[in-house]
């Protein structure tokens, strides 16, 4: 449950609130709004939606600037969209046009933006960690208050190139913030199975860095969090890990449910569905007199709007064209490079 | 012309990079000593925050320098041995090599690898000793084997100023060879095969440490009467098809001299090539003298046995003379 209204809090803008109201419905509704075009075979493939976790991604972005840099995971639009991604240019790169983010050469898992330091979502669980560490260190060699984050979940915790991420940002005192969205699951394997330590951001001791825990279910517990945590790395203190709890509400991928293996209860997952951020955080501005049932209604219908716009512009975008498919790869081009098929 | 040895010609270029461009910094395990003696007197000249030794985390600095050059950087990152590309292999292929083209074209990702002690050298066995440069190239890794101390500055420095992950395999057995390099700014594309050696009776196709080898052969072969021409493909990808199969067009027969296994490996690509641009010009099978399909071993009977040598070649030439 949400805590009582800090002092804090109540000074923080009324605009910022909805604001992170706003990031966290429009995360929720993507995603349905993509399983509805999974299913009518609009999108090609699965994705692995972000619902439940909107709070995480919500919260630490809310304090990053636009040039700082995030690495993401597969299940990554709640980031992308949380860092400024556009609707409209991620649902045409998971429709697979050339209107996308990533000109349809990337899909669910590769979705990126440089120019808003989303170095993009990634197939290979943990493997943005030292991708992350690498902006950060371009940013500390110039001289320059950028940090990066480092999102990944529970499974990653156990893939080594994240140790060997963390142990190079913690030596190098670089300004990483190792976002672990804990919820409770690397598909199908429980974190109670994979790990024996209750909270895994202890581990961040080993690497002498700061270790946070936070409720990732409240969008203002992992503001506050996130914040410090990125104080101190633009100060030049180096890195932290920060653990959010959370959950998952549904499947690993899209089509989990067709599969219909069980490894989490119904009550498991109904309990957890009770703390959602998407519906308890608003009810709590509207309780605590911050914004009226209209304001925030206002938000609901903005964010349909701004769907509903995205799914048109990405229908009536262009595939592209299938002898496109040898550009881009390098970006300083030879003859004979890449080699074709036929 | 001047002569220093293939390691100091590594050496230089990096250092002139170096100085022309500050975004280079090195970065590698033991580099600041310099164990491998391609970094050497690069901390003394630049100082601590152009060269960074690592700890022993292969796919973690890997990483960390695609993320760097995605932010502006231009790294070198340099392996020990190339064993270590195996436990660095999804941050080389998965993450610097298909970062750009799954995001549609977006950014750039300029590292160069070097392998300063690339290949075998005697007793190193099973897993100091590999050549794995197929795999990199399969996946579509842009990369070259130097052969000369002039090839190594040139080429080197085409790595250094190409805005891809490139790869520079340095061989380990001719770390200390001497050879004319000409001083100051000096740029050898990718992409150009040499004729190391005219001939017209045969072509042999060598790659990298062989190179030598080849010409002694080639040397020997003179002395039996046959012209052998030596090709040295230099830039692994992209490959200069004109160049290899120009020469095979001329002479109709083709050895290729390669140190890298023997299955799908950068042989059979060529011989591939050959076969497909220039059949209807054999006049003989197109042949492989290859490493075998084992780990190196170490005792120096059986190591010999497994690495493709200059009596093997030998042998295969007055062969295919003969045929």
């Amino acid at each position: 449950m949400l805590r009582p209204v800090a002092k804090g809090v109540k000074a923080m803008e009324k605009a910022t609130l909805l604001s992170l109201y706003r990031t966290m419905r429009l995360i929720r509704r993507f995603e349905e709004r993509i399983v509805e075009l999974i299913n009518r075979n609009e999108i090609p493939g699965v994705t692995h939606e972000y619902v439940g976790e909107e709070a995480v991604a919500t919260g630490v972005c809310s304090v990053l600037r636009p040039d700082d840099v995030i690495t993401s995971t597969h299940r990554g639009h709640g980031h992308i969209l949380a860092k400024g991604g556009q609707p409209r240019r991620m649902i045409a790169e998971l429709m697979g046009r050339e209107s996308g983010y990533n000109r349809g050469r990337g899909g669910s898992m590769h979705i990126a933006d440089l120019s808003l330091g989303i170095y993009g979502a990634n197939g290979i669980v943990g493997a943005g960690a030292p991708i992350a560490c690498g902006a950060a260190f371009a940013a500390k060699l110039n001289g320059k208050d950028r940090v990066a984050v480092a999102f990944f979940g529970d499974g990653a915790t156990n893939q080594g190139v994240v140790h060997e991420a963390m142990n190079l940002a913690a030596i190098w005192s670089l300004p990483v913030i190792f976002v672990c969205e804990n919820n409770g699951y690397a598909i199908s394997a429980s974190i109670k199975e994979m790990a024996t330590i209750e909270r895994l951001s202890d581990r961040a001791r080993g690497y002498g860095m700061p270790g946070e825990w936070v409720d990732g279910m409240d969008v203002l517990a992992v503001r506050g969090a996130a914040e410090k945590a990125v104080a101190h790395a633009r100060r030049g203190e180096g890195p932290t890990f920060l653990e959010c709890r959370t959950y998952r509400f549904v499947g690993h991928f899209t089509a989990e449910r067709a599969l219909n293996i069980r490894y989490r209860g119904d009550e498991e997952i109904a309990e957890w569905r009770k703390r959602d951020p998407v519906e308890t955080f608003p009810a709590w501005l509207e309780r605590e007199g911050i914004a009226t049932a209209a304001e925030t209604e206002g938000v609901r219908r903005e964010v349909e709007g701004a769907l509903e716009d995205a799914i048109a512009f990405a229908r009536a975008s262009p595939f592209p064209q299938g002898e496109e498919a040898l550009d881009g790869m390098y970006a300083t081009s030879y003859p004979n490079l890449p080699a074709r098929g036929v | 012309m001047r002569e220093i040895r293939y390691l100091e010609a590594l050496s230089e270029a990096l250092r002139e990079e170096m100085r022309r461009d500050p975004r280079v910094v090195v970065i590698g395990e033991d580099i600041r000593h310099s164990l491998r003696g391609m970094t050497k007197g690069i901390l003394q000249e630049f100082g601590p925050n152009r060269i960074f030794d690592t700890p022993i985390s292969e796919a973690g600095f890997t990483g960390l320098a695609t993320g760097a050059a995605m932010a502006g950087m231009r790294p070198v990152v340099e392996f020990q041995i190339n064993a270590l590309l195996f436990l660095a292999f999804d941050q080389l292929v998965d993450q610097a090599l298909k970062l750009r083209y799954m995001m549609g074209g977006q950014g750039k990702v300029p590292v160069t690898y070097i392998l300063p002690a690339s290949g075998a050298r005697p007793g190193l066995a099973g897993q100091h000793a590999d050549h794995p440069y197929p795999l990199l190239l399969h996946m579509g890794m842009k990369a070259a084997m130097p052969s000369t101390p002039r090839d190594a500055k040139g080429l080197f420095t085409a790595a250094l100023r190409d805005d891809d992950p490139v790869m520079i395999f340095a061989p380990a057995a001719l770390g200390g060879t001497r050879g004319p390099v000409p001083e100051g700014d000096f740029v050898i594309q990718l992409g150009q095969a040499e004729v190391k050696r005219k001939g017209n009776d045969m072509t042999i196709v060598a790659v990298g440490p062989l190179v030598p080898a080849a010409l002694k052969v080639a040397e020997e072969l003179a002395g039996d009467g046959i012209s052998a021409e030596v090709v040295d493909p230099r830039s692994l990808l992209p490959i200069d098809h004109e160049t290899i199969v120009g020469s095979v067009r001329k002479t109709g027969r083709v050895v290729i001299f390669d140190d890298s296994n023997r299955t799908c490996g950068f042989a059979a690509e060529l011989a591939a090539i050959i076969a497909d641009e220039a059949f209807e010009s054999l006049r003989a099978p197109v042949k492989r003298v290859t490493r075998a399909d084992v780990p190196v071993p170490f005792s120096p009977p059986l190591e010999n046995y497994v690495l493709p040598t200059r009596d093997k070649l030998l042998a295969k030439c007055r062969a295919l003379a003969k045929a």
